[in-house]
């Protein structure tokens, strides 16, 4: 079983260091503040339907950029200004699995969303959150996959 | 006669713009609750003076699948310093559907002494309006809540069955998608929490967010809303009224559109929704 990226791993040991929901809460709105959307190098609204995460109601959308070294730099975009977790997420994802190894990527567990905003989230928030993972890991899958067909 | 007055709903009362809350925001008379599905955004700034009234933590109970019982609810508005007679203006965001839950959720305790800002969070904010990260603290009240009332707006799934059996009027305000059972067997969906894809046999499917307007997230109009639910659905404000959606959220939305707005009678909103329903063994399902 591949680990969790290092990086990741310890943004979530951070997270899981700090028991008090509003400290929590105001660590995410922090890394929120930091998103970016994606550059118009990579994607013009309006955006592909493939790259939307699917279940997502904040209208999140995922790219991978294939780095020289074959790992990929993730990139967002989230449609709702509302969509501060959304942000969050992407945020954490970007910074901690681009440039990671595809196969750590790839097998990254969806329920790592519950490290990041605690237990407290709605059916609906999780599964969009949780899409986003899932989409993160199946463009790892999907590059590994390329990788291995062109060596 | 106000703006909302004159788009012709059955009970105006119920909503309240932003001006007129802005106005407000010093009234004691006054408590105002943001309830969200995103849990960073009332931390991240809300309406001066709101207090959080979060679904996870506050309506639920934390154990067994149901809402906060009396003592619960007591609670609640002892530590946001509600009285009885305290109106309690509700707002949030995607277009208020949480704010909607939390107001019916409300009517569960007959706390009737409530409302809507009309248009949400995303209205406020793109009025320009102020928003605060200061957490109001008000002296605690010592309410005493009525006993849970069950019967008059939330649906059970025995009920819900008898429901059908006898050709009772059911709304399903999910998603197309969803309502055709097509979205659970989409590859790369996060499980739904259900084992069956579909809906409720004779449930007429009007998604919730029909019954806004994109552009300012306001209610529409009495005429359009008539539109939606009676020339296209097929329902008669006389009709008894079943709404569901995934775990009752979405459709407390279309609750307080029919009840409120429109006027119906008998409008119930069962909350065990697709998530029972489409794990419960022996039903009926239609795709």
């Amino acid at each position: 079983m591949p680990e969790i990226p290092e990086k990741l791993s310890s943004t979530l040991d951070i997270l899981d260091s700090i028991p008090d929901r509003t400290e929590r809460i105001q660590l995410l709105i922090d890394i929120a503040e930091r998103f970016k959307d994606v550059p118009p190098r990579i994607a013009h609204r309006p955006f592909p339907e493939e790259h939307r995460v699917p279940a997502c109601e904040s209208e999140a959308f995922v790219w991978g950029e294939p780095r020289p070294d074959g790992t990929l730099d993730f990139h967002f975009a989230v449609e709702n200004p509302q969509g501060i977790s959304a942000k969050a997420m992407a945020v954490l994802l970007g910074d901690s699995l681009s440039g990671a190894p595809l196969e750590q990527v790839a097998a990254v567990p969806q329920d790592i969303v519950y490290r990041v905003f605690g237990r407290e989230l709605s059916m609906g928030k999780s599964m969009g959150l949780m899409g986003m993972v899932s989409m993160v890991n199946n463009l790892a899958k999907k590059q590994r996959g390329f990788a291995l067909q062109s060596t | 006669m106000s703006e909302i007055e004159s788009r012709g709903y059955v009970h105006p009362e119920v909503l309240v713009s932003t001006e007129w809350v802005a106005s407000h925001l010093d009234d004691p008379a006054i408590r105002i609750v943001e309830s969200n599905e995103d849990p960073l955004l009332y931390s991240s700034g809300h309406l001066p003076g709101a207090v959080e009234v979060d679904w996870t933590r506050d309506l639920n109970d934390p154990v067994r699948r149901d809402y906060l019982g009396r003592d619960g609810f007591e609670a609640l508005m002892r530590r946001i310093g509600a009285t009885r007679d305290t109106t309690v203006v509700f707002y949030g965001d995607r277009n208020n559907w949480w704010a909607t839950y939390a107001y019916w959720v409300f009517q569960l305790f007959g706390h009737d002494k409530a409302k809507i800002m009309d248009g949400g969070r995303i209205k406020w904010v793109n009025e320009g309006r102020t928003l605060t990260r200061d957490i109001p603290a008000y002296p605690p009240s010592d309410y005493r809540a009525a006993e849970r009332d069950d019967e008059r707006i939330r649906a059970f799934r025995d009920e819900v069955l008898r429901h059908v059996e006898t050709k009772g009027q059911l709304i399903d305000v999910r998603s197309p998608a969803e309502y055709t059972g097509e979205r659970l067997h989409m590859p790369d969906y996060p499980n739904e929490g259900a084992l069956r894809g579909g809906h409720i046999p004779g449930a007429a499917n009007v998604p919730w967010a029909r019954a806004i307007n994109a552009e300012d997230g306001t209610f529409k109009t009495a005429e359009e809303l008539r539109a939606i639910y009676e020339a296209e659905a097929g329902l008669k404000r006389e009709d008894d009224v079943i709404v569901y959606c995934r775990i009752g959220e979405r459709s407390s939305h279309t609750w307080f559109v029919l009840t409120h707005l429109l006027g119906y009678k008998k409008v119930r909103n069962y909350d065990g929704s697709w998530t029972e329903w489409g794990n419960l063994v022996g039903v009926p399902i239609e795709r």
